[in-house]
């Protein structure tokens, strides 16, 4: 067991590094190759050559791209500096860079972000989880009925709509006409009331998405379930209907539900661009969506990697719970 | 969905598809798989209306130029007698429809929506489709490479699949789309655009195809006819080509038809953010995100390319699922 969570780990060190090398190769090896340089990149409207120079010689702009890699990692680890002669920028670890256009170092810009999305998240997985999971379970045992067809043509209404769209209804509706919610995002530990009506909107809206999903997965699931042998059994046990299924049916029902929540999750904490966009959220995905419009590599690049490092760590959690959840894996 | 728990369907079938095949007299035929997918397919109320409406849009996407110049007007012109000059809004109700406009007119510039929705049907199932193919083909062809050959080319591929599944993939996406130059390969203009977006989506769909296609291979290869195949001299690209890839059609096409609509979304999602093609051509993504400023004063412009997304995505869900149980060879439906 400990094995396995080490070997892993190393795997997931491993991932890290090569997201780190290839946002690095999108944005100096791919520009370069077309015929820009990526000091002007971070100049903005400054077209000035000697602040250009200044910007390059900061960042380290001028040495090979696996130098600025090197150096990249060790200030991760250890914190670096940034020296112009006598402008120096100190950067604590875990240093994830500088950003020239707001002036500050990303860490704090992340830490910002990340308890945003975190709530966002959060909150929307329980919502989805639990409704998805329950019209799965209600579809597949009152398989062909009315509400089967029913919750299965919502679910797959749910899946084919975009949440920029259902977000934007919903914000007319809930926040412009009848004026219930809106505001703007407040920490939860500074204003729980605020918190929870900005977030309240998303929530629904992602869950609804994502619990159409689930709900699709769980039917499947089940109605696979409920054919093998082991739940004859354990009605011919003389089980209540109510433990034949909510013991043993629903334990591999699980198991899927998790893999795809494992998926999910990470995608979702790395990257809730459009749902933070249309609500307005300061999380993850607005700063990465705001820092590449503006060209700021060192926060996209901040953002991509605590995003990588989010999903390799769901998809291992979910591999670590498939051993508690069923009793046929054994992890080794 | 693959439980016999109610196995009636599949008795009638049985039953119907026995008495079709042996009228009085005439020998009984065996049909292909395809024969046997499509009279179900012909059954599945649902998944055919989805297909006929998925055959309605490509129609549109292909004869736009013809739909609009009977139903509409060209899609940049300008329509400043329409807008509101206060408020830059469109004059009259419900976003400016009128029979002239059948889809009303756009805030500020008055261009006719109807128009750009059609347009912009063009570029989402263009783009959805050749990614589409892009995935499939790379997905394919590394899938069977790995399945077949094992060993440590199995891993390496398996590696790179996880790891382009972990991958934050719309960030990476909206960073490449932002660092591309705008002429590449001696292609301008939105040609660049549809082209990188056709390139990346493609790119990041492949390994969803590609452990599909690996894990069938696997199961497949072990299969007495490839023995039988392999044992009779026949060559690797033989075995690969011929005995291997005709059983891997299958679930390539459920894939391939089920990929579409994420696609569409994703294209969607990315000019919504300002990484798709570029205005002037039109986009659905791109008329929403246009309308995120304006949608509280007039909600048409904002639900009419909302729902283009969503009948088109739906159709071919419902068209995608009903191929996929059609296929199915344990289906029940």
């Amino acid at each position: 067991m400990l094995a396995y969570v080490i070997r892993r780990l190393f795997a997931v060190a491993m991932m890290l590094l090569v997201v780190t090398l290839t946002t690095f190769v999108i944005f100096f090896v791919l520009p370069k190759w077309a015929g820009s340089d990526p000091a002007y990149l971070f100049a903005g409207k400054q077209t000035d050559p000697a602040a250009i120079e200044g910007i390059r010689q900061k960042l380290g702009l001028a040495d090979p791209v696996l130098v600025q890699f090197w150096n990249f990692v060790q200030g991760l680890i250890v914190g670096r500096e940034y020296t112009n002669g006598a402008d120096v920028t100190n950067c604590p670890a875990p240093c994830f860079g500088y950003s020239f256009r707001t002036e500050q170092d990303v860490w704090p810009q992340l830490t910002e972000a990340i308890p945003v999305t975190l709530s966002l998240a959060a909150g929307a997985c329980l919502l989805w989880v639990v409704g998805g999971v329950a019209a799965g379970v209600v579809s597949a045992l009152r398989r062909g009925t009315l509400w089967d067809r029913a919750a299965m043509t919502v679910a797959l209404a749910g899946v084919s709509l975009p949440i920029y769209f259902t977000g934007l209804l919903s914000l007319a509706v809930f926040s412009y006409q009848l004026d219930w919610v809106g505001g703007e995002y407040a920490p939860l530990e500074e204003d729980f009331a605020q918190w929870f009506q900005t977030l309240v909107l998303p929530w629904i809206t992602l869950a609804f998405l994502y619990a159409a999903m689930y709900a699709r997965l769980t039917r499947a699931t089940m109605l696979e379930v409920m054919g093998e042998d082991y739940i004859r059994t354990a009605r011919a046990k003389g089980l209540t209907e109510r433990v034949v299924i909510g013991r043993h049916a629903m334990r591999s029902t699980w198991t899927p539900v998790l893999t795809l929540l494992g998926l999910d999750i990470g995608a979702l904490l790395g990257g809730a661009v459009l749902t933070e966009s249309t609500y307005n959220l300061p999380g993850l995905g607005r700063l990465a969506i705001d820092s590449i419009g503006t060209k700021d590599l060192p926060v996209i690049l901040g953002v991509t990697l605590v995003a990588a490092l989010f999903i390799c760590v769901a998809n291992l959690l979910v591999d670590l719970l498939y051993a508690v959840i069923d009793p046929r894996v054994r992890i080794g | 969905m693959t439980a016999p728990l109610h196995d009636t369907s599949v008795d009638a079938e049985k039953s119907t598809t026995a008495g079709a095949a042996a009228p009085a007299g005439t020998p009984v035929q065996g049909r292909s798989l395809r024969q046997i997918a499509w009279t179900r397919l012909k059954r599945d109320k649902l998944a055919l209306a989805g297909g006929v409406v998925v055959l309605l849009l490509v129609i549109v996407a292909i004869f736009a130029p013809l739909i609009v110049s009977l139903l509409g007007h060209p899609p940049n012109e300008f329509h400043q007698d329409k807008i509101d000059p206060l408020f830059g809004t469109p004059a009259g109700s419900f976003g400016g429809i009128s029979s002239e406009h059948l889809l009303g007119v756009e805030p500020n510039n008055g261009r006719d929506v109807f128009s750009r929705i059609v347009y912009g049907a063009r570029i989402s199932l263009l783009v959805a489709f050749l990614a589409a193919v892009v995935a499939v083909f790379i997905g394919t062809v590394l899938g069977i490479v790995a399945g077949y050959f094992g060993g440590w080319v199995d891993s390496a591929i398996s590696r790179v699949m996880d790891m382009l599944l972990a991958f934050p993939q719309l960030l990476f996406i909206i960073s490449l789309v932002s660092v591309l130059p705008n002429n590449l390969l001696g292609m301008t203009g939105s040609n660049v655009r549809i082209a990188i977006l056709v390139g990346v989506i493609g790119f990041f769909g492949w390994p969803y195809v590609g452990r599909i296609v690996r894990g069938q291979t696997l199961s497949l290869r072990e299969k007495e006819y490839v023995e039988a195949a392999r044992s009779l001299g026949a060559g690797r690209r033989y075995v690969l080509f011929k005995e291997l890839l005709p059983n891997l059609v299958a679930p390539i096409t459920v894939y391939a038809t089920l990929m579409i609509p994420t696609n569409i979304l994703t294209e969607a999602a990315l000019s919504f953010l300002g990484a798709g093609v570029r205005p002037p051509t039109a986009s659905w993504g791109q008329m929403l995100s246009t309308a995120v400023d304006t949608y509280e004063s007039n909600p048409t412009f904002m639900i009419v390319p909302g729902v283009a997304i969503f009948i088109t995505v739906l159709a071919f869900n419902l068209f995608g699922d009903g191929v996929r149980d059609a296929l199915d060879p344990k289906g029940t439906r």
